[in-house]
């Protein structure tokens, strides 16, 4: 049996799985089959390729090559995802997410020293493929050292700043434009030494393009730049005709998409507005405010807090560094799922619970979004949990949150502020629990 | 544009269309492990970089095929475990829940 023959089909079955994977991953009894499903769908479609008559080709060379950068990959990929700390997940899907734009790039340019003539459209796609793999992978590198801490999470800004973005992607246009024009027979240029410039613009651009955005916004680039990786991907198939790239790396390139735009939805920010504007850009006026703790705001201690029963946990879509990061979080911390609740499933519940406790949420339960027109996040959605009857706020000072403004939640009578360290906080109140129980 | 170009744009237009279908509702609690194993669909890349790993000869040509594989197994590899990992936390833990309840009194 020629093995040659049922690569199309298995390709086609390994689609399938990947938009089966996407579907399953999107409910929480059906994630796990999903994501396993999609993992058979790829280590098929790879197994298979072995017996492409463009891999075997390159015989036995082609095969130690492979198998031995599959190796490589294959430990670091296993290592850096079972070793690392469920906090530092997102950084980890950075990593990955910059080494499949890297992959994609060099696919892109393989391909076109490669091939001996040129079409302008499979030009297009290799240009594309190769600029915004190589975004992708800069981009992903700089996200990846600002959750780390390895670069300063600050939102970097210097003078000129946006001209020199402007400037870096005027130049790709103009080169990718002309490098096209090249194919199509308008004029005559040396393709490969424009892609090596490329590739050196796109790893440029993806810095200056993440650098200027602050640590708190990161969770919304990844998400982007996983999308670019998918359009990349995307791109590479058309070079190398081949649609089971095409499908797959659309359907992360749409999918990314969506819930890129979820994301900033829930921190009531475009995405234009993520990308250009950094951080806390409406704090000015209103940052002047926080020094004055004259306020009077009613202190209760962890005593008075230990009478908690029947817990839910309302998570806001932000909370932790992705949206349902913390629910992760919480289910390793043993929490049961059905006790973890989205912001639309418990915001009308409030008004039915004795005490909400408030942990590490600021501006995500400042009423000021619901009713004061003025306020720069009125519209964001938030928790309602001053509808509760009593309200308990753990939290270290009266600081402000990211938007910089005041919380008028805390100046509620019916609000108690159990000022802290969050995890001691907690600890305090469940030792009083155990007491009183 | 060729045939072949005609009927790959075929092929990504209807991708983008079930891209978006597939995942409109999504609950937020499943938008992380959503992502990353989105992430490592992507490392689908692998397969190209196998079909090029050796199509340019010379030295140069043969490092940049070989971290090719190796950028994309790692997404393929780390994107899927990692995914498995974060739903592996959702998943209902048979040893705990007789204790649960006392803690409620």
């Amino acid at each position: 049996m020629d093995l040659q023959s049922w690569i199309p089909a298995v390709y086609l079955v390994a689609a399938v799985t990947f938009v089966l994977g996407l579907k399953g991953l999107s409910g929480p009894t059906t994630a796990v089959a999903g994501n396993r499903i999609a993992a058979a769908g790829m280590l098929l479609a790879v197994a298979f390729t072995f017996a492409a008559r463009e891999f075997q080709e390159y015989g036995a060379a082609g095969i130690g090559l492979t198998l031995g950068g599959m190796a490589i990959g294959a430990v670091a990929g296993v290592a850096c995802g079972r070793l690392v700390k469920m906090t530092a997940m997102p950084q980890m899907v950075a990593l990955f997410n910059g080494a499949g734009g890297g992959s994609a790039a060099l696919v892109s340019i393989l391909e076109y020293m490669h091939k001996s003539a040129h079409e302008w459209a499979s030009v297009l796609s290799t240009v594309l493929g190769l600029i915004i793999g190589a975004v992708s992978f800069s981009g992903s590198a700089i996200a990846f050292g600002k959750l780390q801490g390895i670069i300063s999470p600050r939102a970097y800004k210097y003078p000129g700043q946006r001209i020199v973005t402007i400037g870096v992607f005027a130049a790709i246009v103009v080169l990718a434009v002309a490098l096209v024009l090249s194919a199509a027979g308008t004029v005559t240029l040396d393709g490969a030494t424009i892609l090596w410039i490329l590739l050196g613009l796109g790893l440029l651009f993806g810095v200056v393009l993440v650098m200027p955005i602050g640590g708190a916004d990161m969770p919304v680039v990844i998400s982007l730049l996983n999308a670019y990786t998918g359009l990349a991907v995307a791109m590479a198939g058309f070079v190398l005709n081949n649609h089971l790239l095409i499908v797959a790396g659309t359907l992360v390139g749409a999918s990314g998409t969506i819930l890129t735009r979820l994301m900033s939805k829930a921190m009531n920010r475009s995405l234009a507005n993520v990308l250009f504007a950094g951080v806390g850009a409406s704090a000015g006026a209103t940052v002047a405010q926080k020094g004055d703790d004259t306020r009077s705001v009613r202190e209760v201690s962890a005593e008075d807090t230990a009478i908690l029963l029947g817990v839910r946990y309302a998570i806001h879509p932000v909370a932790g560094r992705m949206p349902g990061h913390m629910n992760v979080l919480l289910a390793e911390a043993n929490v049961p799922y059905d006790k973890l609740k989205d912001m639309e499933e418990i915001n009308d519940d409030f008004k039915n619970s004795d005490v909400a406790l408030v942990i590490g949420a600021n501006d995500v339960t400042n009423p000021a979004a619901r009713t004061d027109k003025a306020s720069p996040i009125y519209g964001m959605p938030i928790l309602n949990v001053d509808q509760a009857k009593n309200v308990i706020v753990i939290k270290r000072s009266m600081r402000s949150g990211f938007a910089g403004i005041d919380n008028e939640l805390y100046l509620d009578t019916k609000t108690g502020m159990l000022f802290g360290d969050a995890k001691a906080a907690v600890e305090k109140v469940i030792t009083e629990l155990k007491k009183a129980a | 544009m060729t045939a072949e170009a005609i009927l790959g744009a075929y092929v990504f237009i209807l991708a983008v269309f079930v891209g978006f279908e597939v995942i409109s509702k999504v609950p937020s609690t499943l938008h992380t492990p959503l992502m990353s194993g989105a992430n490592a669909i992507h490392g689908i890349i692998v397969v190209g970089a196998m079909l090029v790993v050796l199509a340019v000869p010379g030295p140069l040509g043969t490092i940049l095929g070989f971290l090719a594989v190796v950028l994309g197994t790692a997404n393929v590899v780390g994107g899927f475990v990692v995914t498995d990992r974060m739903l592996g936390m959702f998943q209902q833990r048979p040893r705990r829940p007789a204790a649960k309840p006392e803690v409620e009194k």
